[in-house]
């Protein structure tokens, strides 16, 4: 019997955020719409505002170690008994929130979707969504490294709370956000107002759509390089002098200050398969800790279709996801986002993947 | 699968209607078996079905002990049921959480967890409580003596109701330990983990066991009627763990038995006879004699899985149930 298809699994989407950049009011907002989709929300101990909602359920956000040695394979322990408590009740809910508190890190969420063989079979993680307050962001990058983990790992970023600033503190801040985590949809907002659709069925781990979401993910650089010149040279010169040499034609790190970084690499030279297995799977096993998150598009030699991949630390997933068009140009793309990144020795092992 | 068609008995089984409700456990009262389904009710089934609401939501664990069942809910409450569908609340959490693992002890007491704390409630109706380090996931009582066994990460801990201020002892295993059952002859505790292995103690002296190559996290076990063996699933295969020597399984391989295409999913001792019953994940049923591997087909792939199984005291009837909510009563 096949496993039940993506299709037939319930959705699960993670709201994350530093404490009182406006997850509550999100969720809030997405329970109060009038969409008639019904949802259970996991939410932690510690929340203090009312949810207004039949199927709450209180999690103790305990984050287990498996026990295979590897310091990043972690688990929800609460999720993975209350999604396995909540399929009891299938048939009253669509799809499920989980709201994690303002410290937390979301690997262990997502992990425990790809780990956790039951909570997979009935279970989808759709996106990680993180608020993220405008007035105050900037400030939490620097002391608060798990408000770094939250912007780096998400797939939809809302810039909450836009009225507080001015234009260029907010272009600021954005290009900040964006010098992190190069490909998550990024919001502003005020109130934390937003059409769910922007943040419920993303299907942002679907390998299926895989970087659909962003196609031009890479042109970013570009794109942002002339609004953001001047800061980038001042953050790059006060803070950290040692490491000017990173700033790559097509690299994303705008911010030389950061320790939490983003690495892109494309070429257009077609990728031997028994080459980049090893090395991606290598790199991972080494610095998978280090290694928040990775996807990628590839172009293997004598191959029709693309290959698409995507991680979470040391956890890999990857398929084939359908032939390349006549009029596609045949690039390989890859982009890891982490934190003290081997950023030459990534890009000496990519090239070296060149059929 | 073994090569000769196995013998069926699919055609003398009793279909039951259980809706669409997930059969989450089932149980024997007497002659009337008890179907407990995802949400609010429980099914009795004798010469009548009789649906009773036991629940306000969805319920989480049950156990029996041949005369009443103890049922955990997310309603917060613990709920004992006896064969004529008469119940009661035994216990309401004061805060609504979920009551995740319930267990019965041979003299009468009962016990259940919510969040880090684990109670007892003793046959003379005093309450006691445990708290644990973290979320405490599988519960279950020592066969002597009145003592409860309680998994929780990294390792399991043995606590003593009823000895107020005695140290709980603690069995350490780095790891998130799921279940926890103990040998009928009190000697041996083994915990279902995170991954797809079984840890054990010999509790004489906390020696290590490990039990692994499973395909996925073990979610059942049944120990056999002498407890000689420890049935689990798991695995493409039925896994006997041997438990008859003064070592257990240290140093010595499982009993493989039959093997499938889909993997076996719930696991129950005949409490009799060296029978096991065996619920896969393609929805077959089958009866599994230890000795040479002969099959009988109780239930045919269907692809619905198989989600609980249950003997009667004796022996001479099945009952099983699946994730959709297809449940059946065999009569041997």
């Amino acid at each position: 019997m096949p496993a039940p298809d993506s299709a037939s699994k319930i959705p699960v989407t993670v709201l994350t955020g530093y404490l009182g950049a406006g997850k509550t009011t999100l969720l809030n907002r997405i329970l109060s719409e009038p969409h008639g989709k019904k949802f259970a929300v996991i939410v932690n101990e510690f929340g203090e505002i009312g949810i207004d909602n039949d199927l709450v359920v209180n999690a103790d956000e305990e984050v287990f170690e498996m026990n295979n040695g590897c310091i990043c394979c972690t688990v929800r322990g609460d999720l993975v008994r209350i999604i396995d408590g909540l399929m009891r009740r299938k048939g009253k809910f669509d799809a499920i929130i989980v709201e994690t508190t303002g410290l937390a890190d979301p690997a262990p969420v997502a992990q425990t979707f790809f780990m956790d063989e039951a909570v997979g079979a009935k279970t989808k993680l759709d996106a990680v969504v993180t608020v993220a307050d405008a007035k105050w962001l900037a400030d939490r990058l620097k002391d608060a490294p798990e408000a770094k983990n939250q912007i780096a790992f998400a797939d939809v970023i809302l810039v909450n709370k836009t009225d507080l600033v001015t234009p260029e503190e907010l272009g600021e801040l954005e290009a900040r956000i964006r010098g992190l985590n190069p490909y998550a949809r990024l919001h502003r907002t005020q109130r934390a107002r937003i059409d769910i659709n922007e943040v419920l069925g993303r299907n942002a781990f679907d390998l299926d759509r895989i970087l659909d979401i962003e196609p031009s993910f890479l042109d970013f650089d570009e794109h942002h390089h002339d609004h953001d010149h001047d800061h980038d040279h001042h953050h790059g010169h006060n803070h950290d002098h040692g490491h000017g040499h990173h700033h790559h034609g097509n690299g994303l790190k705008h911010y030389h200050d950061e320790e939490m970084q983003s690495v892109s690499i494309k070429t257009d030279k077609p990728l031997s398969p028994d080459k980049f297995f090893p090395w991606i799977q290598d790199l991972v096993a080494k610095d998978g800790p280090n290694i928040l998150r990775c996807k990628g598009i590839l172009s293997f030699k004598d191959d029709a279709e693309r290959f698409v991949f995507q991680g979470v630390h040391m956890i890999l997933d990857g398929d084939h996801q359908r032939p390349w068009r006549a009029d596609e140009k045949r690039d390989s793309r890859i982009v890891f986002i982490g934190r003290n990144l081997p950023e030459d020795k990534i890009r000496q092992g990519f090239e070296s993947c060149v059929a | 699968m073994s090569d000769t068609p196995a013998h069926s008995l699919a055609d003398r089984t009793r279909l039951v209607t259980a809706g669409a409700k997930p059969v989450v456990g089932v149980h024997f009262l007497g002659s009337t078996a008890v179907f407990v389904l995802g949400e609010e009710e429980l099914l009795f089934v004798d010469e009548a079905e009789r649906r009773v609401p036991v629940h306000g939501g969805g319920i989480l664990a049950s156990t029996c002990d041949g005369g009443r069942i103890i049922t955990g809910g997310d309603d917060g409450r613990v709920v004992e049921s006896v064969s004529d569908g008469e119940h009661r609340v035994l216990a309401t959490d004061e805060k609504k959480r979920w009551i995740d693992n319930v267990a019965i002890g041979t003299d009468g007491a009962i016990a259940w967890s919510s969040g880090k704390t684990a109670y007892v409630r003793t046959k003379k109706g005093e309450l006691r409580k445990f708290e644990a380090a973290s979320t405490v996931a599988g519960l279950c009582f020592l066969p002597k003596g009145f003592r409860l066994a309680i998994a929780h990460y990294n390792g399991a801990t043995l606590w003593f109701p009823n000895a107020a201020g005695a140290q709980p002892e603690r069995l350490e295993w780095k790891g998130s330990h799921l279940g926890v059952t103990v040998s009928p002859d009190g000697k041996f505790l083994v915990t279902t983990m995170q991954e797809p292995t079984l840890h054990g103690w010999r509790l004489v002296d906390a020696k290590h066991m490990r039990m692994s190559g499973y395909s996925a996290r073990v979610r059942s076990l049944s120990w056999s009627a002498e407890g000689e063996f420890l049935a689990t699933s798991g695995s493409e295969q039925l896994i006997l763990w041997p438990f008859d020597g003064k070592d257990g399984p240290m140093g010595r391989q499982p009993t493989i038995l039959a093997r499938a295409e889909s993997r076996v999913v719930v696991v129950a001792c005949h409490p009799r006879q060296p029978v096991v019953a065996v619920g896969y994940a393609d929805g077959a049923v089958r009866l599994v004699r230890v000795e040479d591997d002969a099959l009988i087909v109780a239930r045919e792939a269907d692809g619905q899985p198989v989600s609980a199984l249950g003997w009667n005291e004796t022996g001479q009837a099945l009952a099983f149930g699946t994730e959709s909510g297809d449940a059946a009563l065999l009569a041997l």
